[in-house]
């Protein structure tokens, strides 16, 4: 079996899986499970609204499941994606807001760079304090995620609120940090859909992150590290610095869900807008088995479930969309059950087990 | 006892046993050798019910039997001992080894009677075991013994032990022979999986040759030696010992002034040692493992924080204390680790891309916009070179680290190493766990890099081996130099006797 067949071959199992256990829950409770199913897909895959709305929910996903990948690849876990996209996406807002009069060709480029250096900035804090301190990044970045929520929660209510607004959101943003929808360039598409320009760049960033991880020293001390930190420390690679860098990336990859959300949909910042973006990327990065290729399919699924699972509520006499919660956890389940079971073999002091 | 009649095993297209015979008699020490890979684990294995073979047939006490499990193995009075323990580090000996084979009723541990009766078999062997001490505190020589203690406990008559002596310090090993002759002594058969020759000459009643998964020769030990055994287990004559001409040292390359290395938790490990390394010379460090050699070791290629040495380490005239191992390595200092595995390795990463480690990040492994890319050609280029320079099996650059053999594996890294042209080697236990044909092989390396002009220091807990290659020879105890002798003309006692007293 060739190499990425092999890759492919475990999360595969664990979707068909879970759509089998979850087809049995269906049943439980009274439905047709393959008539679910049929909602569930077709809805997800319908032109243009489908299509549409999978890849504007993949648009996140993609972003924080790359940001959740680096982690990884360099041995760390980034719980904290959920609080950098959303100071990023902050940051993103006040650029849009602050420099409302400026032309297109300056705003835009000053509100991406807002959103991947304040998500970088937020995310190699844990890196530092990591580095610096020994400190857990599994901590720091649960706690930075709480900071992050509340801090912006706080400066838009008593901040950038417009007076009067009954809605927990920012004033909107100029109009020249618009980013064009696909409706914009494609015929036939409804502008009405808020898929836009950043699903590309998600995908350009797919293409970065493998570049940068396979192919640059930057990623090989990335991953070296990830993989055998007393190594790299022999091969004279700083474990600090990757750390630290790991963590940047990991937050500016995160901090691009702000283009999305801001620049591409909502033009303003809307407080508590993420669907768990920053958690769900964790799933994504493990069922995508840590690679950006994966990462997109991952996404891609996630996006079709979330999605159809609004028409499942509306259509289904039984079934709501929780099912799709269901689905997601029981495909976390079975992926997670791999890593699981080596892990705690390890544990246990069966080390030979573990390789 | 034990006999293995025309056994067959075939692992996909790897035929790892080719109609194997082997007796073991009752109340004897029977050795197994050959190389890594030559089958001898897989005949255990089969032995033990780990593996079903293809076809043949195995004989306890006479009689045919079907083993389809180590539990079947355990019943026939069988047990085996793993190179790599399996023990429950947070559990104490006792319930190590009633794990599986618990006492009592379902509800009811037994645990007091099962300690006891530990203690007595404990006795009976002098394995000197505490039965309530928790794994974790235990000295790897000691794990052994529970594991012994495990299949003493289920009553076993013969037992296997893969490479016992692998994890193994000198002294350890003595203490653990003295173990296996009582169990000889009190009937028990024993069977010793090994490649060490020594071990074999000084242990067993009989030996068993394997290689390339057949039988090559069974001979009585008394009437064999080592220089026989090797040319059964390799296939041609191999030389043992070490071939060189006298040293032709130039310069002092590395001079180390009053080092000492203190450890996390405050102890100095390396105490205030002094000695010089010439370029064209191979200066050995003989010692008993955990004297201070890793920490010295690691001190001088740049991987203890400055803050806990104190010393000088001087390199062509220049200090090294505050520089890193990254510039260390750029100054023409290569290392060889004693861990491949924790140190020397990215198991998960391919042999290609282990080659670059250490010279990852410059020209002409980097190259392209400011040598931020990785050169894919560079890369491969210098893997295929190390991998034939150096034969490293299979030859095939895709492969993980992990994938090959242990022999192979520091075959990869010493050519890695030996790629940079250094100025100085510094080299630890560069044959653990390596082949005999491999062992040769890397030594011939060393001093072929000594008389190109390289300064080599080497730490071995193989006294052979740091006797036979260096020119000269200090011992290390307790992080101290105790003296230096010359390898020439020193004997194996003199040296003994500073590595465990000291002055």
């Amino acid at each position: 079996m060739p190499k990425f067949a092999r890759e492919l071959l475990f999360p595969l199992i664990a979707v068909v899986a879970a759509f089998i256990v979850g087809g049995i829950l269906i049943l439980i409770i009274g439905d047709n499970p393959i008539e679910a199913y049929r909602l569930l897909l077709g809805s997800a895959l319908s032109w243009p609204d489908g299509i549409g709305y999978t890849l504007f929910h993949a648009t996140p996903l993609i972003f924080t499941g790359l940001a959740v990948l680096v982690g990884f690849r360099c041995g760390l876990f980034n719980i904290g994606a959920e609080g950098q996209l959303y100071i990023a996406a902050f940051a993103t807002a006040w650029v849009g807001i602050t420099f409302a009069n400026r032309s297109a060709w300056l705003l835009v480029p000053l509100c991406f760079l807002a959103a991947i250096l304040v998500g970088g900035l937020w995310g190699a804090i844990p890196g530092i304090l990591k580095a610096r301190f020994g400190s857990h990044e599994v901590i720091n970045t649960i706690m930075l995620n709480f900071i992050a929520l509340y801090l912006i929660s706080y400066l838009t209510q008593y901040h950038y609120r417009v007076p009067g607004d009954p809605i927990l959101q920012t004033s909107p943003i100029g109009e020249g940090a618009h980013i064009p929808r696909f409706g914009a360039f494609i015929p036939g598409f409804p502008e009405r859909i808020p898929l836009n320009v950043a699903f590309l760049l998600a995908l350009l960033c797919c293409l970065l992150v493998y570049l940068f991880l396979w192919r640059t020293k930057w990623g090989y001390e990335i991953r070296a590290t990830g993989s055998n930190p007393t190594a790299a420390e022999y091969g004279g690679i700083s474990v600090r610095k990757q750390i630290v860098l790991a963590m940047a990336v990991s937050g500016a990859l995160a901090g691009m869900v702000g283009i999305n959300e801001v620049l591409g949909y909502r033009y303003r910042y809307y407080d508590g807008f993420s669907d768990n973006y920053g958690f769900t990327g964790i799933a994504v990065a493990l069922l995508g088995r840590n690679h950006p290729v994966g990462v997109i399919l991952a996404a891609l699924l996630f996006a079709v479930l979330q999605h159809g699972g609004i028409y499942v509520d509306g259509f289904s006499e039984h079934v709501t969309k929780d099912i799709v919660q269901v689905l997601q956890g029981i495909i976390i389940l079975f992926v997670a059950a791999e890593s699981f079971f080596k892990w705690s073999l390890g544990r246990f002091g069966f080390r030979r087990l573990r390789a | 006892m034990l006999e293995l009649r025309q056994i067959t095993k075939r692992f996909g297209d790897v035929l790892a046993n080719d109609q194997v015979d082997i007796v073991v008699k009752p109340g004897t020490i029977h050795a197994i050798v050959g190389e890594n890979g030559a089958g001898k684990s897989t005949a255990m294995r089969i032995a033990y019910g780990f593996y079903t073979a293809d076809s043949g047939q195995i004989l306890v006490d006479g009689q045919v039997r079907d083993i389809k499990s180590p539990h079947d193995a355990i019943a026939l009075g069988i047990g085996m001992v793993h190179q790599h323990f399996m023990l429950v580090e947070t559990m104490t000996v006792a319930e190590n080894i009633i794990l599986g084979a618990e006492p009592g009723t379902a509800l009811a541990l037994d645990l007091k009677s099962a300690a006891a009766q530990i203690r007595q078999l404990s006795e009976e062997f002098k394995l000197a075991v505490n039965p309530n001490e928790p794994v974790e505190h235990l000295s790897v020589g000691q794990q052994q013994r529970v594991e012994l203690l495990k299949a003493l406990y289920r009553h076993a008559r013969l037992l296997i032990l893969d490479e016992p002596t692998a994890v193994l310090t000198p002294l350890e090993v003595e203490e653990f022979f003295a173990i296996l002759r009582r169990m000889r002594e009190q009937g028990k058969t024993v069977i010793i999986i090994t490649h060490k020759l020594s071990e074999v000459l000084a242990i067993s009643d009989e030996v068993t040759v394997m290689r390339d998964g057949k039988v090559v020769g069974r001979v009585q030990t008394k009437d064999t030696n080592a220089a026989e055994l090797a040319r059964m287990m390799v296939g041609r004559e191999v030389l043992l010992r070490v071939e060189k001409s006298d040293a032709n040292a130039g310069r002092a390359q590395l001079e180390v002034r009053n080092l000492s290395v203190t450890a996390n938790d405050g102890a100095k490990r390396v105490n205030g040692v002094s000695f010089e390394v010439r370029s064209g010379e191979i200066v050995g460090i003989a010692g008993v493992e955990g004297n201070g050699q890793t920490e010295l070791m690691e001190a001088l290629a740049g991987l203890v924080e400055p803050a806990r040495i104190t010393g000088e380490i001087n390199y062509e005239g220049k200090t090294l204390n505050a520089l890193g191992a990254r510039i260390r390595r750029e100054l023409g200092i290569a290392h060889i680790p004693e861990d491949r595995h924790r140190r020397g390795l990215l198991l998960d990463f391919s042999l290609a891309e282990n080659s670059i480690l250490g010279v990852h990040y410059r020209p002409p492994i980097a190259a392209l916009a400011g040598n931020v890319f990785l050169d894919e050609s560079a890369v491969q280029r210098r893997a295929s070179e190390i991998i034939q320079a150096f034969d490293v099996r299979p030859p095939n650059a895709a492969l993980p680290a992990r994938a090959l053999s242990g022999g192979n594996q520091q075959k990869l890294i010493i050519g890695r190493e030996y790629r940079v042209d250094p100025k100085l080697l510094l080299v630890s236990q560069p044959t653990r766990g390596v082949d005999i044909g491999a062992i040769e092989f890397i030594h011939r390396q060393l001093v072929r890099l000594r008389d190109d002009g390289c300064a080599i220091l080497l730490v071995s807990a193989e006294l052979e081996e740091v006797t036979s290659l260096s020119d000269r020879l200090l011992v290390i105890h307790d992080g101290r130099i105790a003296g230096e002798v010359d390898p020439k003309v020193a004997t194996l006692e003199e040296i003994g006797l500073l590595m465990t007293r000291g002055h």
